[in-house]
């Protein structure tokens, strides 16, 4: 996949949004935003979370109104129409969240509100057979028949997108589709993207991967504090340039592009976290994590690397003491911790960053105070009653350590943006005494300044001697930070190894069970 | 507290066209409306007699709703509570003071509101029994429990209620101002109040309350934060149990002074409203059960013009109100704000 294929800069226009204004109430997500987007083209369209890339592309759809600006479709006024007249108009975006019924077939998901009948009654034959017409004008491969709910994400998405393009969509707008996706999936949308381009299809990309950008798009617009900061075609960019425009300022990449950073294994003194044999069953009494064992030392990052849904979820929880063990032992220091309860975990010194903050690690509605204490809830009472004043001093002190922003103690959680929101877990977990952390997913939907500052934070957290469970899906940083990397393959782990003889191939074999061995 | 205002122009509305086509002026049923209720002190003092119970039965649904748990078991539990507190009243010796006789009776009032919301509790904690189902059979359970004991056991010959208790009889309103004369209200009154000041304090205040608020928000964060979750469930049914018991009270101690079989029908559902409508904030809670025990008591006022249901049915339209029109109101004002953007 290159960008070479095709450049459109210059020809028709498809997209054209100029002095964009959009208010929330106090909050200006986008100020005097711009885009310019080529008929047939693929373009980027990146900056930092918060920098207003969502929120100027639900104005495109049609699912917010501009307070201020033009739209022009096709080089027709369409300002502040309705997502209805967008979709009419061929205007389809695909969010970064499902938004499928689970017990519904693949072609009953796509027809949905748009349900093809006979006599009254829904044509399921009619609606399988003009899904599978899709799929293969598409290339995006998905049996009709299939329930989603027995879908894998990746295939979850293609339904997403294959419902887009089912509604008329010649403009495809994606909010951050590689999120959840495995390297092989990824690719796979890139290839189906690149065709549906050479179809002459105009595609918006959002995200802030910089190597996606430089993968597959032909242009790319860049967003900073709601405003449109640079629109560049991507042969004459870089990511360091593109991660300048983002940011306002130098930052240190992660992967790929940079040498990375040279890790000495820890001769293992003694073990941190020792997990023996520790077996997981998951809702079906299946085994979600079957018999894994491993061991790490103070001072040492071991990351698991794998596509979702091969345990990584089950194994952190049962450490973490919120999902039962079937079987095994967990150790943190030398102490049996596996019949702990999640509180006495956390007072013998085990952290945890869930992988996902918006159920597990904050309370959306409750203060960045109180969720600063959430877990240290008894170290912050005197006699049942919550010591307001040091949940107060603890949120100003966190709030300053760990940069996060607003830095308003009594903004609930909920108005946060996605890497504030992790700061926060983070300052929590970070900014106090442990000696154990499990880190799932921890840059998971955050920007580039988050990201960087997160793994500064890791390897800090390292260097201070504290064993750190890194579970990440984006192998680039498991590569960039672990001393080992563990491939997690169908509940167990298939291969442990040192970095320093890890390589893409080699993990994404394992990853994909295409090679393994008993670790 | 726009939603609720919201809901109650939608009821008075609905409450126009109801008694017009009823053939009556609004107006004048407004008007005997409010006299009937806030217009003298025998009207005002039933109302305080029935927000009293509705503000213990609406924190306790609120307690519940905190904690992400609907009780609609209040109405048991308010009678288990009178019922507990009346029998023990007739054991005490009559010569016991009233300082140490109501301690005894808030008690005793919570141990029995408090153990038929528990049994909900525990067997959601324990085994998973939806507490919406559990409650709903726990009240015909317990109120056909009590009916029958009432009959069987305690009652006093020819009537449905037990004897008399022999000590801690509070005062009436009435008893210190004259004006409130053949009212209803008593001194439990302050008692309601004192409940809303320690449930706030409890909810947002404590570290206890700070886990049940979590759980109700979000279980599964609250267990990432060491939180027992099946603990607050069976803790916050137990404490809603309690405070729906301890309404008992009002009758028992305030007024009457027996416990009566059906003393207080209609209460714990209504505290269900009141929960709803007081958005599960404890002083929310008075402000809602001062409004519903108007409309109550206001239904009987109004009798002369339009029958008493109709009362009821505009209470009804404000609880339809505002269990839709949150959410409603709120893409009502969206869409206008997006139409003058447009």
């Amino acid at each position: 996949m290159t960008a070479a294929g095709k450049t459109a800069v210059g020809g028709t226009v498809a997209v054209r949004l100029t002095g964009i204004d959009k208010s929330f109430g106090p909050i200006r997500a986008n100020r005097d935003a711009s885009l310019d987007v080529a008929a047939g083209e693929i373009h980027a369209l990146v900056g930092e979370n918060g920098a207003g890339k969502s929120t100027l592309m639900r104005v495109l759809s049609g699912m917010y109104a501009p307070s201020a600006g033009r739209m022009e479709v096709n080089s027709r006024d369409v300002t502040g129409w309705t997502t209805a007249q967008a979709i009419a108009a061929g205007v389809g975006m695909v969010h970064q969240h499902f938004m499928l019924v689970p017990t519904l077939t693949v072609a009953e998901n796509i027809v949905l509100g748009r349900e093809l009948t006979s006599h009254g009654q829904l044509d399921r034959a009619a609606a399988e057979r003009t899904v599978a017409e899709l799929c293969q004008r598409t290339g995006l491969v998905v049996a009709p028949d299939r329930k989603v709910s027995d879908l894998s994400v990746g295939e979850a998405q293609r339904v997403e997108i294959l419902k887009t393009l089912y509604r008329g969509a010649r403009i495809l707008i994606l909010d951050e589709p590689t999120a959840v996706l495995s390297p092989p999936e990824v690719e796979e949308l890139w290839r189906v993207l690149g065709r549906m381009r050479d179809a002459g299809d105009t595609i918006i990309l959002i995200t802030h991967k910089l190597d996606e950008v430089m993968a597959i798009s032909n242009t790319v617009t860049v967003m900073r504090h709601g405003r449109t900061v640079g629109r560049i075609a991507t042969r004459d960019t870089s990511p360091s340039e593109l991660a300048r425009l983002m940011v306002g300022r130098d930052v240190a990449l992660v992967g790929g592009t940079g040498p990375i950073p040279a890790t000495t294994v820890a001769g293992i003194r003694r073990a941190a976290l020792e997990v023996r044999d520790l077996t997981v069953a998951d809702a079906r009494k299946a085994h979600a994590v079957d018999a894994v064992s491993f061991v790490i030392a103070p001072g040492e990052i071991l990351g698991v690397a794998g596509v979702e849904g091969n345990g990584q979820t089950e194994l952190v929880e049962a450490i973490a003491g919120v999902r039962s063990t079937a079987a095994g032992a967990i150790l943190l220091d030398g102490r049996d911790i596996t019949r702990h309860t999640v509180r006495a975990r956390g007072d013998a010194g085990l952290s945890h960053i869930p992988e996902d903050r918006q159920v597990r690690g904050l309370i959306l509605d409750y203060s960045v105070a109180d969720n600063l204490v959430l877990g240290q809830q008894h170290r912050f009472s005197r006699h049942g009653v919550l010591d307001e004043a040091r949940v107060a001093e603890n949120a100003s002190h966190q709030i300053a350590a760990f940069d996060i922003r607003p830095a308003d103690p009594v903004a609930p959680a909920r108005a946060l943006s996605g890497g504030n929101q992790q700061k926060v877990v983070i300052a929590r977990e970070m900014g106090r005494d442990f000696s154990v952390l499990l880190a799932a997913q921890p840059t998971r939907g955050v920007d580039v300044g988050a990201i960087e500052f997160i793994h500064t934070q890791l390897r800090e957290a390292r260097a201070a001697g504290k064993a750190v469970l890194l579970v990440s899906a984006d192998l680039a940083e498991v590569l960039a930070l672990s001393d080992r990397i563990a491939v997690m393959y169908g509940g167990r782990f298939v291969a442990v190894l040192p970095r320093a003889d890890a390589t893409v191939e080699m993990l994404g074999g394992y990853m994909t069970g295409a090679s393994g061995r008993a670790a | 507290m726009l939603p609720p205002i919201v809901a109650l122009l939608i009821a008075a509305l609905v409450g126009d066209v109801l008694i017009i086509t009823y053939g009556q002026s609004p107006g004048a049923v407004y008007r005997l409306l409010l006299e009937g209720t806030w217009g003298n002190a025998y009207g005002l003092g039933q109302v305080l007699y029935k927000t009293t119970t509705l503000t213990f039965t609406g924190l306790s649904v609120a307690i519940g709703l905190r904690a992400g748990l609907f009780n609609i078991g209040a109405e048991s539990q308010l009678a288990a509570g009178g019922f507990l507190a009346a029998i023990i009243g007739t054991w005490l010796p009559a010569g016991l003071p009233s300082v140490l006789a109501l301690p005894v009776f808030i008690l005793a009032a919570a141990i029995g509101g408090g153990a038929v919301g528990g049994a909900a509790g525990v067997l959601k904690a324990r085994w998973g029994a939806h507490e919406v189902i559990t409650t709903i059979m726990l009240n015909f359970i317990v109120l056909a429990l009590l009916n029958y004991l009432v009959v069987a056991h305690f009652k006093v010959f020819d009537t449905l209620h037990t004897s008399d208790i022999r000590t801690g009889a509070l005062p009436r309103l009435s008893d210190m101002m004259a004006m409130f004369h053949g009212s209803a209200a008593n001194v439990v009154l302050f008692l309601a109040l004192a409940a809303v000041a320690v449930a706030w304090w409890y909810l947002f205040r404590s570290r206890a309350g700070y886990e049940l608020r979590a759980t109700g928000l979000q279980p599964q964060a609250a267990e990432y934060g060491g939180v027992n979750v099946p603990r607050v469930w069976w803790q916050a049914m137990l404490i809603s149990g309690a405070v729906a018991g301890v309404g008992g009270l009002n009758f028992v101690l305030g007024y009457k002074h027996y416990y009566e079989d059906g003393f207080a029908t209609g209460a714990g559902f209504l505290g269900i409203a009141v929960a709803l409508v007081g958005r599960n904030n404890p002083v929310g809670v008075v402000v809602a059960a001062l409004l519903f025990a108007t409309l109550s008591q206001g239904g009987l006022a109004v009798n002369a013009l339009v029958p008493k249901q109709m009362v009821e049915v505009l209470q009804a339209v404000v609880i339809i109100a505002v269990a839709t029109s949150v959410p409603e109101v709120r893409r009502v004002l969206r869409s206008v704000r997006k139409d003058r953007a447009a």
